[in-house]
């Protein structure tokens, strides 16, 4: 395919990496220097909010010295990874981007960080997103918009808009994003990488700071679906810290990887590609589509009639648990605080006025408001109700087929500024993906060429709960082709 | 007095702090007296990213409460956020139960003049408890608060009663028969001083044989038996002579402050908490396999109505008596400690009736904390059986043994309280004494039988109480009636 690789260094697949690490040919710290030269040269895209080069450099050496005795290392022995500023890294600030948890440190290690530097993997900082995950451009940071490297004057979407970047330009091998609503799979899409959300319950949530705990969930960006399916192969299963983690079995991805896709059953729904979807983003899919349908695939109609509610249930549920996840950013305990503040509810009122940004504060009202006496039943409990018929409609179309195809976003990536001043675009940038969130089901973004600007096109494949290893196995065949 | 005229309708709401060795979320003990803010962790402390897990032992021990109380147990319930904001809730919202909490419809029995009377429980709920605000002026200036979150995440259950309660008197007996359970259950230590038990009221009143509901207000802040009783008196009272005036109660939440014996009110209608529940998306639905709920079910220990019936036939104790030998489980459990050892349970419970009681009283503590043991109770009734010592010397070595902590055996030695059982040595002091009182021998022999009591008095005085008073009555009756013939009887 004609998708030009911003990166620098190796394209080597992970598992590739590692073994030449593992093997002495190349070493971490080699790697680790050249993450930090395309951070520093690239800084203007602003990707990260923190990097932690001396202790990622101590890592470094250590893991080197442990190849060169031959003792074993991890089987992420050396890869650099960028970490969403709102995954919890013990004795690192988490910031979510939010002038309310200035100078916020935490205490603990999420559990994906535990797993990750379990196998060794260097954690090389921390990546800007939009405030607490609430955006799709990353233009709600507190601190600056993260830029597409593509074309510097548009967004590289969001929330998780700095691990995109990272990932891109090189600053690092891989990363982890949380997505509540999209915010992996867009801005992988508008940054031409593979973006996973797994199923609700695959990847632990401790340690994610909550947006909408419902919906959220850790998955890995990446430049390869070989990649995804080998980090998350370290990160899923189940955790005793998180109830809501399932027990289901992680099966063995890389099995998964290079099968044959003769009779894979695909389904393709109208609902995804009607008005509003960019002509050039539609054209691509349907090209893919017919070379799966050249390779043995089977391609059925499919109908989702509810995920046209998709989006209008989105926002109320994520904004209700978001007004109740977010109350605890109260001025009192860590954080900001006004010191203009003279009583207990000037010192609420003011902290959280001045700390939170625009669009955080307006997700709280409106969160607030569908919770409210009175508005709970024609708002949350219908919303609930949405949501369920939602999950209904996919379940009936998982019994027949493995994979669903549609657009990731319904356009390339937009210019900065362009919708940050209306949010009801905005919202509709994640039309084609807030129902993998609202269903529990898993979903990836493959990168699949440009426009005609360009501009990376994004195509997401959905399967059912716990079925990660039908997107990887479509997924790599995909990959696979534009490859070769 | 119009009073009589008026009915009120009480709705009690017990929070009580279940015994559990970690919090209801998380591993931090719950331990009292700690450090404040000693036993935390990021997840009581509630900081960015954490998750609850549910400890198994609180919805044991919730099960439990609702098997003893007749409850229905939810095989499916949910947990929901309460939101508010408070410096010592450290989430901003606290994990509660609301429309699917796991026990509902049970009843327990209480006491209302003297007649039973049963009163529904319409749930009971699991939640966690908030910290402290410490606003104390030794710590704090009086701009300042503390925040002491060791209680925080401490696993409560929440009782809730229909409104069937009509008196103070019957509020506090539901209370007192709810802490008896909890106690008897082992699940919660019952403390209202100290918080452990929580007690808040709605109340309204309306005119006797009337069927619609008045205004209600709810009371809270009422940490003893006897708060509650008063408090709810006061405000019964209030609101009838609001009526009477021919006013409207307020619907408000009242605080009781015990100082001043009054209520004052902490918000209105109108500044009322919207508390925004919602199902708590952190937590899965809690299902609960019937046959879990079978074993505890099983294991459900003696509970205090059923121990009381088993007393009054087992050991054929007086109702009266067994209402107080079971008014606490440690209270029941000394009884028959004591009775294990000493087979005769009327004169155990006399003793403790009137001996332990008396004591308890004094020092105002509870039979877990006196310093006599069952054993040595029962030791020191088998020395008044076996006539080694009398009653009243009994009562002397009772008191002995609390101050000293020492067995009753040496207390007697080294008081030298041994009763004087020996016919020979009592006859001599009672011949003694008749001698030296022959105008009282004289004044009896003419018929003054009332003279008898000062006979026995003075030999008890020259035994310094410690002669056998049976056998002191046996020998005074043989010399005064002059059939002296004590030989035969040794």
């Amino acid at each position: 395919m004609n998708q030009k690789r911003v990166t620098k260094i190796s394209n080597w697949q992970i598992e590739e990496h590692v073994k030449k690490i593992q093997s002495g040919i190349i070493t971490a710290e080699e790697t680790v220097y050249q993450c930090l030269s395309q951070i520093e040269s690239k800084q203007h895209l602003n990707a990260f909010l923190s990097v932690n080069e001396k202790t990622s450099l101590e890592q470094a050496k250590k893991i080197d010295q442990r190849v060169k005795k031959g003792v074993k290392v991890g089987k992420l022995a050396g890869t650099v990874f960028a970490v969403k500023d709102n995954i919890n890294i013990e004795g690192h600030a988490t910031t979510c981007a939010s002038k309310i948890l200035e100078n916020y440190i935490s205490p603990y290690n999420a559990t994906v960080i535990d797993r990750l530097s379990a196998e060794d993997a260097i954690i090389l900082g921390k990546t800007n997103l939009d405030e607490f995950g609430m955006g799709s451009s990353t233009e709600n940071s507190c601190y600056a918009v993260c830029k597409n490297p593509f074309d510097e004057a548009r967004v590289a979407g969001g929330s998780s808009g700095g691990s995109a970047v990272a990932v891109a330009t090189g600053m690092a091998q891989a990363s982890l994003g949380s997505d509540t609503g999209g915010s992996i799979r867009q801005p992988a899409a508008f940054c031409g990488l593979v973006g996973l959300k797994p199923s609700y319950g695959r990847v632990s949530r401790y340690g994610l700071v909550a947006y909408a705990s419902s919906l959220d969930q850790i998955g890995p960006i990446c430049r390869t679906v070989a990649d995804a399916a080998y980090i998350l192969q370290v990160i899923a299963g189940k955790d005793k810290k998180d109830t809501t983690c399932a027990t289901v079995d992680v099966p063995n991805y890389k099995y998964f990887l290079n099968k044959s896709i003769e009779g894979l059953k695909i389904g393709i729904a109208d609902e995804y590609f009607g008005r509003g979807l960019q002509e050039e983003i539609k054209d691509r899919i349907m090209k893919v589509v017919d070379e799966l349908k050249a390779g043995g695939a089977k391609i059925e109609k499919i109908t989702l009639p509810h995920v046209e509610y998709g989006i209008a249930a989105y926002y109320i549920i994520a904004t209700a648990e978001a007004s109740s996840n977010l109350a605890r950013y109260d001025g009192i305990k860590y954080g900001f605080r006004d010191k203009n503040a003279k009583d207990l509810l000037d010192t609420y009122k003011f902290s959280r006025g001045l700390a939170f940004g625009e669009e955080v504060k307006r997700r709280i009202m409106l969160g607030t408001y569908v919770l409210s006496a009175g508005y709970y039943e024609s708002y949350y409990k219908k919303a609930q109700q949405v949501r369920r018929l939602i999950k209904e409609d996919y379940d009936k179309v998982f019994s027949k087929i493995d994979c669903i195809i549609s657009p990731t976003t319904p356009s390339t990536a937009f210019l900065i500024g362009e919708k940050k001043e209306d949010p009801l675009a905005m919202y509709l940038s994640d039309i084609y993906t807030v129902t993998a969130n609202l269903s529990g089901n898993c979903a990836i973004n493959l990168p699949i060429g440009t426009d005609s600007s360009g501009l990376p096109i994004g195509m997401q494949i959905m399967a059912a709960a716990f079925k990660e290893e039908n997107l990887f196995w479509l997924g790599n065949y995909i990959d696979r082709c534009y490859k070769t | 007095m119009h009073y009589k005229t008026y009915e009120a309708i009480i709705g009690l709401e017990i929070h009580a702090q279940l015994l559990t060795e970690s919090k209801m979320f998380c591993g931090c003990p719950v331990k009292f007296g700690s450090l404040p803010n000693s036993n935390t962790c990021p997840v009581c402390l509630g900081l960015p990213g954490v998750l609850p897990v549910l400890n198994k032992k609180a919805i044991e021990f919730a099960i439990k409460m609702g098997l003893a109380t007749n409850c229905e147990i939810a095989l499916s319930s949910i947990f929901a956020r309460k939101n508010y904001f408070y410096p010592d809730l450290p989430k901003g919202y606290q994990i509660s139960q609301y429309d699917h909490p796991l026990c509902h419809n049970g009843w327990i029995e209480i006491n209302s003049d003297g007649t039973t009377k049963r009163i529904t429980i319409r749930r009971i709920h699991l939640e966690e408890d908030a910290g402290k605000s410490v606003h104390d002026e030794n710590y704090v200036d009086e701009y300042s608060t503390f925040i002491d979150l060791n209680r925080c995440g401490i696993p409560l259950i929440e009782i809730v009663s229909e409104p069937e309660i009509n008196t103070p008197r019957e509020a506090v007996s539901f209370l007192t028969q709810t802490r008896k359970i909890l106690q008897y259950l082992g699940i919660c230590d019952g403390n209202m001083e100290e918080g452990s038990l929580r007690c808040d009221a709605n109340l309204s009143i309306r005119p006797k044989g009337s069927k619609a509901l008045g205004t209600k207000t709810e009371v809270k802040n009422m940490n003893s038996f006897r708060n509650v009783e008063h408090a709810l008196q006061h405000e019964i009272k209030r609101q009838i002579a609001i009526i009477e005036k021919g006013g409207d109660v307020d619907q408000a939440t009242l605080l009781w402050d015990a100082d001043l014996n009054e209520v004052r009110e902490m918000r209105s209608k109108e500044e009322s908490h919207d508390y925004r529940y919602f199902p708590e998306p952190d937590l899965v639905p809690l299902k609960l396999d019937e046959k879990l709920v079978e074993e505890i079910k099983s294991k459900l220990p003696e509970l205090p109505y059923q121990r009381k019936n088993r007393i009054i036939t087992q050991y054929n104790i007086p109702e009266y008596d067994c209402e107080i030998l079971t008014s606490s489980k440690n209270l029941a459990d000394y009884f028959e400690e004591v009775v294990n050892q000493i087979d005769d349970p009327k004169m155990v419970s006399n003793w403790i009736m009137t001996e332990v009681m008396r004591v308890l009283n004094e020092k105002k503590i509870d039979i877990i904390d006196l310093s006599v043991t069952p054993q040595n109770v029962a030791e020191l009734l088998f020395l008044i059986k076996n006539e080694t010592i009398n009653l009243n010397s009994a009562k002397h070595v009772f008191q002995e043994m609390i101050e000293t902590q020492e067995e009753p055996g040496q207390i007697i030695a080294r008081l030298e309280l041994t009763q004087i059982s020996k016919e020979g040595e009592l006859a001599t002091i009672v011949q003694d004494v008749l001698e030296k009182n022959p105008d009282e021998v004289q004044s009896y022999k003419e018929g003054k039988k009332k003279i008898f009591g000062f006979f026995m008095g003075q030999v008890m005085r020259a035994t310094q109480g410690k002669a056998n008073p049976q056998l002191v009555k046996e020998i005074l009756q043989q010399k005064l009636t002059g059939q002296d013939d004590t030989s035969s009887k040794t």
